[in-house]
C-alpha cells in the first residue's frame, strides 16, 4: 500500500493519467483477446458495449446511476487505503449500510424526502461505520488482520441480513424475502423527473439525488484527507504508523476512525439503491458493487478526481456489458468482471512492474544520454 | 436404530463436505506457511471446478478433468506468485485481482463454449468420480456399531475424498519431518535466514504456490466432478474463505486444520437438516445463525478472544534481498 510516496522522478501527471490509461488500455487488450478466444469480433463488442454505456440518453443514464454506488464504494475503499488499510469489507458495509437506510424510510412513511434524507444519510452512514469500526478496533487493538476480519465480516453481514429478511422485515403474504414498499413520499426523486419539471427533457434511467450527494461526497473526502489535521494524521498512519505513533498521534484511534469512515461512505450507496432505485429493503441488493469499489479506487489512484472518471468508466462497463450480452448471444455480461479482475491486477499488483519502466523512459527524455 | 442411522447419514455428508474444504486448506497452508497470503484460494478453485467440468464434459474422463484442473489453478498459482514473489506486488490486491478475474472469467468461457448460461452440461456417471465401497463393507456390515460407521462414513466416497485424507498426515510429516517442510516453515517465518543459508527464497515459494495451486485444482474438480456433475456460476460461493478460515483456526497446521474443515462440515450437514426443525428445549434453530459460526470464530480466534492465532511472520511481507 504506497501512493504517492515514491521518489523515482515521475512528474504527477504521469502517475495520474498515464498509468491509469495504459492500465486501462491492457484490460481492454485482454478482453478483446477473451471475446477473439470465444470467437467473436472484439472491435464490434468493444464498440456495441461502448454505445450501450454511452450511446444513448438512457444508456448514459444508467451508466451515471452505477457510478454513483460505486463512487461511494470507491471512496469507501480510498480512505481507509490512505490510512494503510485494505477495507475488503466495503461490500458487507454497504448491506448492513442498507438495514438503516431501509428502517428509516419504513419507519417515516409519508415524511417528505427531504427530511428523511438527512436521517437516511446518518443511519446509513452509522450502519456501515459500526460493521466497519468493528474490524477496525480488532486490528488496531487486538492485532487482527483487517482483511481477513473484513472478509468474514462480509460473510457474517450476509447471514445477518438473510435473518433479518427471512424472519422479521419479509413482508406478510409475500413469498420473496423483500420489505414491505417504501411510502412514496420518502423516495429520492429521479433526475429525469426534476429536469422535466424545469422543462428539460431527458431520457428514463434510474439515474436520482444520489449523484450529487456522491459528487458531494467527493469534495467532503478530499477536503477532510488533505485539509485537515485529521486527514493528515490517517494519511501519517498510512505512510508511516511508527513515524505516526512517534509525532504523537494516536495510531489506534486513528485506524478505527479511518475504518468507520469507509464503512460510512460504503454505508451510503444504500441510499442510491434502496431510497433512490429499489424502494423496498431486499436481499443481496449491494450485488458485487462493493468489491467493484476496490478497482474503482485502485484506477483512480484513490484520489477523488480520479475516483469519479474511474467509476464512471466501471459503471460505463457495467451498463455496457449489459447491452454487449443482449447483442452478442455468446459474449455473457461477466466480461465486466475479467476486466475488472485485470485492471486490479495492473493497477495493483503489478504496479511495480510498470512503474519502473515508465520512470526509466522519462529520466531518458529528460537527461539526453551524454548531456 | 433410526437415532443411529440419522447420526450415521450426518456424518457421511460431514465427510463429504470436509474432503474439498480440506484439500483447498491444505493449499492455503503450503502457500502461506512460506510467506505468501493465501486470499486466492477462491478463484483457484473455481478456476479448478470449471476446468475440470468443461475437460470431462468434452472428453468424458473424470481423470483429465482432475489433469486440467490441476493445471488451471497452477496457472493462477504461477501469476500470484509473479505478482507478489517476482515484483513483490500486493498480495492481497493480487488475490483479489486473480479471485476475480477467475469469477468472470469461468463464466464467461463457460457460457460461450457450453451456452448453457454459465454452467457446464451435466456429467455422465463416467465422466465423474464414482463412489468406491471399501473392502468388506459388506461383510463387516453385521457388526455392532463399528459396522455400520465403516460402511457408512468411511466407505463409499469417491477416490478424491481418500487422496484428501492421505494427504493429512502426509503433509504433517513433510511439514514438521522432511528437509523441504523445515526450509517452508523457515521461509515462511524469517526468509533472510533461508537467503543465508544459500537457498532461493524465491524458489522456494514459487514451489509452494505451485503445490498449493495443485491442491486447490484437485478441490475444484472435487466440487464440479465428484460432488456435483457440472460446473455452475460461482460454484465455490466463499469456501475459498472458509478454508482460510478453517486454516487460520487450525493454527497454520495440517491436523488441527483438518478438524476445523471437519467442525465446519459438521456445521454445514447439521445446518441443512435442522432447516424448519424445532430442536426439542431450543426451538427453532435459524440456519443463518449456524452458516454465520465458522466466520464468527475464526474472528473471535484471530482477536485472541478464544484463544490465540499467530500467523506465519513473513506472510505478506515481499521478501527484498541487501545488496
Amino acid at each position: 500500500m504506497s501512493t504517492a510516496t515514491r521518489t523515482d522522478g515521475l512528474p504527477w501527471w504521469a502517475t495520474a493519467l498515464v498509468l491509469p490509461v495504459f492500465n486501462i488500455a491492457l484490460a481492454l487488450l485482454i478482453s478483446a483477446l477473451v471475446i477473439l478466444a470465444i470467437g467473436e469480433d472484439p472491435v464490434g463488442a468493444l464498440t456495441s458495449m461502448l454505445a450501450g454505456a454511452f450511446g444513448s440518453g438512457t444508456g448514459l443514464g444508467y451508466t451515471l446511476y452505477y457510478a454513483t454506488s460505486l463512487i461511494f464504494t470507491g471512496l469507501s475503499v480510498a480512505v481507509a487505503y490512505h490510512a494503510g488499510l485494505f477495507n475488503i469489507g466495503s461490500e458487507g458495509q454497504a448491506y448492513v449500510g442498507g438495514l438503516g437506510v431501509g428502517l428509516v424510510c419504513l419507519a417515516l412513511g409519508g415524511w417528505p424526502w427531504w427530511l428523511v434524507l438527512p436521517l437516511t444519510i446518518l443511519a446509513g452512514g452509522a450502519f456501515g461505520a459500526a460493521w466497519a469500526a468493528v474490524p477496525g478496533y480488532l486490528q488496531a487493538y487486538r492485532g487482527s488482520h483487517i482483511v481477513i476480519t473484513t472478509i468474514m465480516f462480509n460473510f457474517i453481514a450476509a447471514a445477518l441480513m438473510a435473518y433479518l429478511m427471512v424472519n422479521v422485515l419479509k413482508a406478510p403474504g409475500q413469498m420473496s424475502p423483500e420489505s414491505r414498499g417504501f411510502d412514496d413520499s420518502v423516495t429520492l426523486p429521479m433526475i429525469h423527473d426534476m429536469l422535466g419539471a424545469i422543462g428539460i427533457e431527458t431520457a428514463n434511467a434510474p439515474l436520482n439525488l444520489s449523484l450529487p450527494l456522491a459528487l458531494a461526497a467527493c469534495a467532503l473526502v478530499w477536503l477532510f484527507i488533505w485539509h485537515t489535521r485529521w486527514g493528515f494524521a490517517l494519511r501519517t498512519v498510512g505512510a508511516n504508523e511508527h513515524a505516526a505513533r512517534y509525532a504523537g498521534m494516536n495510531a489506534r484511534r486513528i485506524t478505527v476512525v479511518a475504518m468507520a469512515l469507509s464503512g460510512a461512505l460504503a454505508g451510503l450507496m444504500a441510499i442510491n439503491e434502496l431510497q433512490g432505485v429499489q424502494h423496498r429493503l431486499l436481499l443481496n441488493f449491494p450485488a458485487g458493487l462493493g468489491f467493484t469499489g476496490i478497482a474503482v479506487a485502485l484506477m483512480g489512484r484513490a484520489h477523488p478526481a480520479g475516483i469519479i472518471p474511474a467509476a464512471i468508466l466501471f459503471g460505463g462497463l457495467l451498463q455496457g456489458g449489459a447491452e454487449l450480452a443482449f447483442d452478442y448471444q455468446s459474449i455473457s455480461p461477466e466480461l465486466v468482471v475479467v476486466i475488472q479482475g485485470v485492471v486490479i491486477l495492473f493497477a495493483g499488483a503489478l504496479e511495480h512492474m510498470f512503474r519502473p519502466a515508465l520512470a526509466r523512459l522519462f529520466t531518458r527524455s529528460a537527461k539526453p544520454v551524454g548531456a | 436404530m433410526d437415532g443411529l442411522i440419522w447420526i450415521l447419514s450426518l456424518l457421511d455428508s460431514m465427510v463429504r463436505l470436509a474432503a474439498p474444504l480440506f484439500l483447498a486448506a491444505l493449499a492455503g497452508f503450503y502457500s502461506e506457511r512460506a510467506g505468501v497470503i493465501a486470499l486466492d484460494l477462491e478463484g483457484k478453485m473455481l478456476a479448478g471446478a470449471f476446468a475440470a467440468a468443461a475437460t470431462a464434459a468434452v472428453t468424458g474422463s473424470a481423470w483429465l478433468g482432475l489433469g486440467a484442473a490441476v493445471i488451471a489453478a497452477m496457472a493462477m498459482s504461477l501469476l500470484h506468485g509473479f505478482a507478489s514473489i517476482t515484483h513483490r506486488g500486493d498480495q492481497v490486491v493480487s488475490a483479489v485481482a486473480i479471485n476475480t478475474i477467475a469469477l468472470g472469467l469461468t463464466a464467461v468461457l463457460a457460457n460461450a463454449w457450453f451456452g448453457l448460461g454459465g454452467r457446464t452440461p451435466n456429467l455422465e456417471a463416467g465422466a465423474r468420480f464414482g463412489e468406491i465401497t471399501l473392502p468388506l463393507a459388506e461383510t463387516l456390515r453385521p457388526l455392532p456399531l463399528l459396522g455400520p460407521l465403516y460402511a457408512e462414513v468411511i466407505s463409499g466416497h469417491n477416490i478424491l475424498v481418500y487422496i484428501a485424507a492421505v494427504l493429512a498426515p502426509l503433509s504433517a510429516w513433510i511439514a514438521y519431518r522432511s528437509r523441504f517442510g523445515l526450509r517452508l516453515r523457515a521461509v515462511g517465518e524469517n526468509p533472510a535466514a533461508v537467503d543465508t543459508a544459500g537457498i532461493s527464497v524465491p524458489a522456494l515459494r514459487y514451489q509452494a504456490v505451485l503445490i498449493s495451486g495443485f491442491l486447490c485444482g484437485i478441490a475444484g474438480a472435487y466440487l464440479s466432478t465428484a460432488q456435483g456433475a457440472g460446473f455452475q456460476q460461482n460454484m465455490t460461493a466463499g469456501k475459498g474463505y472458509l478454508a482460510l478460515a478453517a486454516l487460520i483456526l487450525g493454527k497454520w497446521r495440517p491436523l488441527p486444520t483438518l478438524a476445523a474443515c471437519l467442525l465446519f462440515a459438521f456445521a454445514d450437514a447439521l445446518q441443512t437438516r435442522l432447516q424448519g426443525v424445532a430442536v426439542p428445549g431450543i426451538g427453532e434453530v435459524p440456519v443463518q445463525l449456524i452458516e454465520a459460526l465458522p466466520y464468527v470464530l475464526t474472528v473471535l480466534l484471530l482477536a485472541g478472544f478464544v484463544g490465540r492465532a499467530v500467523p506465519p511472520k513473513a506472510v505478506g511481507t515481499p521478501y527484498v534481498k541487501d545488496r
